[in-house]
């Protein structure tokens, strides 16, 4: 039996996972880094538009700070964000960009003078302010009431991961490239690392830990249709719903972007949009303003996309041999500010769609993009029920997107959970040893040798056909548009996939990764996963953020304002269990009320009027002492964050002392 | 392609290896599928895979031109198999796993492996004057074009094709390849990082650097990211060669 020690096992290697090896690492302990590929082609890389953080650099960013960041954030969840993880987010989201900008990052620079832009279709002129100049730039973005959202021209993602994936390299971060963690070690109480496999040699090996962090991001693959990239699985949340004792929170609340290009799914960047790029129906009419008089074509994603499907209802699709889709028209943004700000737009509507976007408009319809449910974690991204466990970025809810998040919020939150999680990991380490009995491992090894053996034995199943089947089901029943008929149709369908996958026939004997093999271990682990997206939308009878239920169109606080938590306690079980954990909203900071897009009819928590007066009260009685002292009187927060990276952001019109 | 066209055959001819089972040689195997409209490789192998040989080995992740995962060597050019058009090959395609890098099986290769050791060798990181910065205040300034720059050299994706269709790569093992070379020029570029000519002659002033380079230039017309590597190879040898 091959076992593999570290301090901290990291599963996954994308942006959140190596800035945690990185900050364990930094406090002297020994990380090791999982990944199913090289790190530096995770799907971190995929982001294209940028990060969200509060610098206020430009001139459209003027008056941005951590507050203003805050409140985009909670009504962008529509109210299911943790609020106080929020604000450890938005004041850690400036440091963040400021470490990856001394990392390399390239990021955009303001250039200061007169520079024409396109706002709401109309040409406009902006004045950079002189201070400004040489400092990191800041573009639009959907559902921000500021420019707010760095970039390096439209590879952010890709600069950000390959600064942070070199860091990890220059600071001896090592790294199993192509391992793949099969299940969790743990004995109910404490988890104690991975089961993995080698996907060159196909061999097993037990990686023992003291900590053990989850960072494997979403499960985009659960749909047919999803700009995620093939590794986007969801394994990292499965491995943690199989011990049986963690939970996973909000799996229901699922993403879908406005602008897949159509029919590939493949993504391209809101930053379109946020430079002034327009939605167009079939006789090209800009039809956003119709629906969203306030944001337009800039209100959240789910918003935009729920828009964009009722207008293809309604008869204003472009009809094509794939079926029906709308247009991006970015021709108005001219071609030097495609060619400098928009390239993998421009690449990527060349090489798939044989078309030149500074001419023709680009032919897109949502698709599934961002898992906002994850791995129930507390603010240290700790599990609270199994201890050791933790989880980062997009796999992790801890919980601050709640069921919408906003576009740029993902990269920062990676980076920021890595920072902050990071700390409280190698806190963790101080004071745990590594403590676990060899039998316990030998055991877990057994279980999946003797699971994968099984696989190859007998049975009659094409994982594939099931694979197949079951993104099909997600993408027509469980999608942008739900309603209890087809959910409950969903689950049963799942739930039949579910049983004939425990009958999967592996023909393929090679040695080595066995592809067949690996694709027959994984589709059983999405399939649980499916069933806890599709039960968790099943039950929950309202409408929030993402989740939309046409037969509960109505936000309903009084019931719902509350987290889903699913386990799989019993491996036997067909269906996950189900709970609530409530909101409280008399410790918010911003009680629930109107996001200021999309729909205004929830129904009112007996708490909230009493809360906003509460707070009004309290805004009003403090009103000459600042937005600090306001802020700490509402919900007080700093003191929840690792010591290092406290403190206030500079600005040019907040200077430290 | 005209929708009126009757759909095509596709051959695809697949380099097949597994070095796991040695006693079984190398083969080509071809497989047979219609076209369909807007295939690329990547649906062209997924497909193969999901429906007719589960057993095939390849390599894809966003497939979508950014991560380069999936280069491999295409009717004889290296090139991103995601975002290949079938409509732009003949009928008959070859596919073959990229040179120079480590076999896992038919068409996946270990670049990982060879980008990691490149990037330890080369020291292919910011070195920074101050280690510690004070995250709450200002980011330093820098000139917008020159961030401009910097990102323009950033853009490499380490997709390894410039390295399988690199004459030198053949021949001396341990060349750090077009794209190490581009990484140098990069961090050169970028004032964040202290380190000066001389201390660039130290890691590529030899034959494994950039005097190793025969101007072949494969790297720069096959690069799927465009980059300048002709121009930046050419700047980097004048440098070195001043440094020498």
């Amino acid at each position: 039996m091959k076992i593999i020690y570290s301090d901290v096992l990291v599963i996954g290697g994308g942006l959140a996972g190596l800035r945690v090896a990185i900050g364990v690492r930094r406090r002297g302990f020994d990380p090791l880094v999982l990944s199913l590929v090289p790190p530096k082609r995770s799907h971190s890389v995929a982001a294209q538009g940028g990060m969200q953080a509060s610098l206020g650099n430009v001139i459209k960013g003027d008056g941005d700070n951590e507050d203003v960041h805050f409140e985009d954030t909670v009504r962008g969840s529509d109210w299911g964000a943790d609020q106080q993880v929020v604000r450890m987010f938005v004041n850690t989201a400036p440091k963040a960009v400021r470490e990856l900008a001394a990392w390399g990052v390239p990021w955009s620079r303001v250039r200061r003078g007169d520079r024409e832009v396109i706002i709401n279709g109309q040409k406009v002129t902006l004045t950079e302010r002189d201070e400004a100049h040489g400092l990191i730039a800041q573009r639009d973005f959907g559902g921000t009431k500021k420019w707010r959202t760095c970039y390096a021209s439209d590879g952010t993602g890709h600069s950000m991961l390959f600064a942070m994936g070199d860091r990890a390299i220059a600071e001896g971060v090592p790294v199993l490239e192509r391992t793949e963690a099969l299940s969790l070690i743990h004995d109910g109480r404490r988890c104690h690392g991975a089961i993995v496999r080698d996907l060159i040699t196909g061999e097993l090996a037990a990686c023992v830990a003291r900590a053990t962090v989850v960072a494997t991001g979403g499960a985009g693959r659960l749909y047919r249709v999803t700009t995620n990239a093939v590794i986007n699985e969801g394994i990292g949340h499965a491995l943690a719903l199989e011990t049986g004792v963690a939970a996973l929170g909000n799996m229901e609340a699922v993403q879908f972007h406005p602008t897949g290009i159509f029919p590939a799914g493949i993504l391209v960047t809101e930053g379109c949009r946020g430079d002034g790029g327009l939605l167009r129906d079939a006789e090209g009419h800009r039809f956003m303003p119709d629906y969203e008089p306030e944001k337009k074509e800039l209100a959240s994603r789910d918003v935009v996309s729920r828009r964009m499907e009722e207008h293809i209802k309604k008869g204003h699709g472009h009809k094509s041999r794939f079926g029906e889709h709308l247009w991006l028209d970015i021709t108005l943004l001219g071609r030097a500010h495609i060619e400098r700000n928009l390239r993998e737009v421009k690449d990527i509507c060349r090489y798939f769609l044989g078309l030149d976007p500074a001419d023709k408009w680009i032919p897109v319809r949502p698709a599934q993009h961002y898992t906002m449910g994850g791995v129930r974690t507390n603010y240290t991204g700790q599990n609270p029920s199994l201890a050791g466990l933790f989880a980062a970025g997009e796999s992790a809810c801890w919980d601050m997107h709640g069921f919408n998040r906003l576009g740029g919020n993902s990269v920062a939150e990676t980076v920021v959970a890595g920072m902050i999680v990071g700390e409280f990991v190698a806190d963790y380490c101080e004071g745990a040893e590594l403590e676990v009995s060899t039998t316990l491992v030998r055991d877990f090894v057994r279980r999946e040798q003797s699971y994968l053996d099984g696989l190859c034995k007998g049975g009659k199943e094409d994982a594939s056909a099931l694979r197949i089947a079951m993104q099909e089901i997600m993408t027509a029943k469980v999608g942008i548009f739900r309603d209890g008929a087809d959910l409950a149709s969903a689950v049963e369908e799942l739930r039949e996939l579910h049983v004939r996958s425990r009958d999967i026939i592996v023909a393929s004997r090679a040695p080595g990764a066995n592809p067949e093999l690996v694709t027959a271990y994984r589709t059983q682990k999405m399939l649980r996963l499916a069933l806890t997206v599709a039960c968790g939308a099943l039950a929950r009878t309202e409408s929030r953020g993402a989740h939309f239920r046409a037969d509960y169109p109505q936000r309903n606080d009084q019931q719902w304002l509350n987290r889903t938590l699913a386990t799989w306690p019993d491996p036997g079980a067909d269906l996950p269990t189900l709970s609530y954990e409530p909101l409280d909203i008399m410790t918010m900071e911003l009680p629930p009320g109107w996001r200021g897009y999309g729909a205004r009819n929830q129904i009112e928590h007996p708490d909230t009027e009493k809360r906003t007066q509460e707070v009004a009260e309290l805004r009003e009685r403090l009103a000459t002492k600042g937005r600090f002292a306001i802020q700490e009187a509402l919900m007080p927060y700093e003191q929840l964050l690792p010591e290092a990276i406290r403190g206030r952001n500079e600005r040019i019109g907040e200077k430290l002392p | 392609m005209t929708g009126t066209t009757a759909a095509r055959r596709l051959r695809i001819h697949v380099l097949r290896y597994n070095p796991a089972e040695p006693e079984k040689a190398a083969r080509i195997q071809t497989y047979e599928l219609d076209e369909a409209e807007g295939m690329t490789l990547f649906i062209v192998l997924s497909e193969l895979r999901e429906k007719h040989d589960p057993s095939l080995q390849f390599d894809f992740v966003c497939r979508a031109g950014v991560c380069g995962s999936c280069g491999m060597v295409v009717n004889g050019r290296p090139g991103l198999a995601c975002r290949t058009l079938t409509a732009e090959l003949p009928a008959d395609i070859t596919l073959a796993p990229l040179p120079t890098f480590e076999l896992i099986g038919d068409l996946s290769v270990n670049t990982g492996k060879w980008m990691r050791e490149m990037t330890e060798r080369l020291e292919a990181w910011v070195h920074a004057k101050q280690q510690e910065v004070d995250l709450r205040r200002h980011e330093e300034h820098m000139d917008p074009d020159l961030a401009d720059e910097v990102y323009e050299l950033d853009r490499c994706i380490e997709c390894g094709c410039c390295v399988a269709a690199c004459g030198t790569a053949h021949m001396r093992q341990d060349f750090v390849g077009a794209v190490g070379l581009n990484k140098v020029a990069r961090f050169s570029i970028d004032p964040r990082d202290e380190r000066t000519d001389a201390d660039m002659y130290e890691l590529v002033g030899n034959d494994d650097g950039v005097f190793g380079c025969m101007s072949l230039l494969a790297c720069n017309d096959l690069c799927p990211k465009e980059l300048p590597l002709q121009s930046q190879i050419a700047f980097l040898r004048r440098r070195m060669a001043r440094q020498a």
